[in-house]
């Protein structure tokens, strides 16, 4: 880490949006938008995750080097569901 | 940089020798001893149950043990060996003691998450082992569900638990090595002077680091279904029994690189230093290792080609199998290119990593085969797959062990061990491993499935051999061990580089000092810096 620090105010912020967006995912439980509930929650989910991994982790002010590593874990991860999905999208198609 | 090769120099061996000494240390050397103890007793553990399973395949009718037992035995063997044994052994012991002292460095980067480490490490084992003692397990190392989360009578939930705890202790040891090897390389040492045991472990850290969450939290869905009932991988509760098989060989497959890329990397250091050869394409051999890596993580709906999976995957998971095969022949070609007019030494290591070279030829290209869609229908399941992935864990990453035990071992104690008799142990090794698997191809080939207790008579000639190769196997083993604890009290005393090799690690006193070095060592040149003869004159 290069030793940025980040203001009190900024980490309430960042807790507050996530909060709200906590707020958002439960509302929308509620509401049935067919196929497009998942798709919801899963930008929601994935907006909170970002926010702790720049902020809370601290990514956002961090090295390259760091950067590298995180991207590795999404790249990584998307392999993983992508290899996934190349079964289960085509499994009973035959 | 001090040269001094007197035994009496301070040393981590000598610096405190009570109990707490060594349970409270923060010297990387010490927890690599730790973990070589750990790791040694696991394997001892795991052999018991290889010996019963060869037993009782004596006999075509499985008269040893019961069935119930049989798949006790053989998921039992399989989970100590590859958890507790196999992944821990080259990182966890050689890698400990050798890439801070590789780097110019006086330890890995977080000392105290390395203890850490090994006490996960050791809480996995008792989980595990107790599990053991309380009957034992049988749903097979992988784990399958819905066996495993619904059906199984036996300690499952306590060996998963077990399985998901010694998991941090490979991703806290990979995280550190990570960052060691970033942060704290000698000045001069830059990426392209590392040597390859120090690129094979960057490349088995980042697998660690980045598959071994994904095994922790499939156990712990495992346990959690089996506990809550919520379905997850059961279909009768709405669960996909597949997507357990994704989880799990998305870890489990790049897990044999973790086994095998240290004892690749062994053997680019053995086969340099006893040929005294500059290594052959060191560029393209360091990137084979971090394509090993990644090519590693494409690969894994091989094992489920006749699972469920479907079939579109499975020629695109067939497809990219065969992409490992060529960084790993990159290797297998540039050791041999490397020998050419080399000054050959047939010391024990050496033996070792030709058996690596030979052993590991022989179960990548069975790998191949397997690779093959209608091929593994033929032989999923088989005594042909036990025999493939043996020769390259035991083949491979075991006789790589052993290679980095025998060349390292004057470096970690400061003796040698008598090398006639290591020799004819290595030789034993060899002739005892290729016994008891060979023939396991031809009984696979031929229809033998594997987990069953009872066979067909017309196999048991060849499962006859394959016991007897064992045992000779088991001698093998057994011989080093008693060697190397003569060695400790008995050995010569071996001097800072017996082998004449290249590497840091060389230049400090045997056994080394607390923290390595003397003066931080400035880097010159490159990595396997043989003086070189002219090949051109033929």
């Amino acid at each position: 880490m290069t030793g940025h620090t980040i203001s009190r105010n900024r980490y309430f912020l960042i807790f507050a949006a996530l909060i709200v967006l906590l707020v958002l995912t439960i509302s929308m439980a509620y509401v049935d938008l067919g196929p497009f509930n998942i798709i919801i929650a899963l930008t929601i989910a994935i907006i909170k995750a970002v926010l702790v991994i720049l902020y809370f982790m601290h990514v956002r002010y961090s090295s390259r080097v760091t950067w590298v590593f995180v991207s590795a874990g999404f790249f990584w991860l998307l392999i993983m569901f992508t290899l996934t999905m190349s079964d289960i999208v085509t499994r009973f198609s035959f | 940089m001090s040269t001094s090769g007197s035994e009496n120099h301070t040393n981590y061996l000598n610096d405190g020798y009570g109990v707490k000494s060594w349970l409270l240390t923060t010297d990387h050397k010490r927890i690599a001893i730790l973990y070589m103890i750990s790791i040694t007793l696991f394997f001892m553990i795991g052999g018991f149950f290889a010996l019963v399973i060869r037993l009782t395949l004596l006999s075509p009718n499985g008269t040893l043990v019961s069935a119930d037992t049989y798949n006790k035995m053989f998921t039992m063997h399989g989970v100590t060996m590859i958890f507790f044994f196999l992944i821990p052994s080259i990182p966890a012991v050689l890698g400990n003691f050798l890439v801070p002292m590789m780097i110019g460095a006086r330890d890995l980067a977080f000392p105290k998450l390395n203890l850490l480490s090994w006490y996960i490490y050791v809480l996995g084992g008792i989980f595990t082992l107790s599990a053991m003692v309380l009957g034992g397990v049988d749903t097979g190392w992988t784990f399958y569900t819905p066996l495993s989360s619904g059906y199984s009578h036996t300690n499952v939930v306590p060996t998963v638990i077990g399985v998901f705890i010694v998991g941090f202790s490979s991703i806290l040891t990979g995280l550190n090595f990570i960052v060691t090897i970033h942060k704290m390389r000698a000045p001069g040492l830059t990426w392209f002077r590392l040597p390859l045991f120090i690129w094979a472990h960057y490349a088995t850290s980042v697998i660690q680091v980045l598959g071994t969450p994904v095994i922790a939290v499939t156990l712990a869905l495992v346990g959690f279904e089996r506990i809550t009932g919520v379905g997850i991988f059961d279909p009768n509760i709405g669960g996909d029994p597949i997507l357990f098989q994704h989880l799990f060989w998305f870890y489990s497959h790049p897990a044999v690189y973790i086994m095998v890329l240290p004892s690749m990397g062994i053997v680019s250091e053995v086969v340099t230093c006893f040929s005294q050869r500059k290594l052959f394409g060191y560029r393209q051999m360091a990137f084979a290792s971090m394509a090993i890596a990644v090519f590693g993580f494409l690969v894994w709906g091989h094992h489920m080609f006749v699972s469920g999976q479907s079939v579109y995957a499975g020629m695109a998971f067939s497809a990219l199998s065969f992409l490992v095969a060529i960084p790993s022949a990159v290797k297998v070609f540039n050791w041999t290119a490397t020998l050419y007019k080399g000054t050959i030494r047939f010391n024990t290591p050496m033996l070792y990593a030709f058996g690596f070279i030979g052993l590991f030829t022989i179960g990548g290209l069975t790998g191949i085969v397997l690779a093959t869609l209608p091929v593994d229908v033929h032989v999923h399941d088989t005594y042909f797959v036990i025999a493939h992935f043996h020769y390259i864990m035991v083949g491979g990453a075991v006789m790589g062990y052993m290679a980095g035990l025998h060349f390292w071992w004057p470096k970690i104690t400061g003796k040698l061990y008598p090398e006639g008799l290591a020799k004819f142990s290595a030789l034993t090794l060899f002739v005892g491993f290729n016994l008891t698997f060979f023939p396991q191809f031809i009984l696979g080939y031929l229809g033998m499935p594997r987990r069953y207790h009872i066979y067909p008579p017309e196999f048991q000639v060849l499962n006859v051999l394959s016991t007897a190769g064992a045992s000779i196997l088991g001698l093998g083993y057994i011989i080093p061990f008693f060697y190397f604890m003569w060695s400790l009290r008995k050995g010569k005393v071996a001097g800072n580089n017996p082998w004449n090799a290249k590497g840091l690690e060389w230049l400090t006193p045997s056994p080394p000092p607390t923290f390595n070095f003397d003066k931080t060592p400035v880097v010159t040149e490159e990595a396997y810096a043989y003086p070189e003869e002219d090949l051109a004159g033929g």
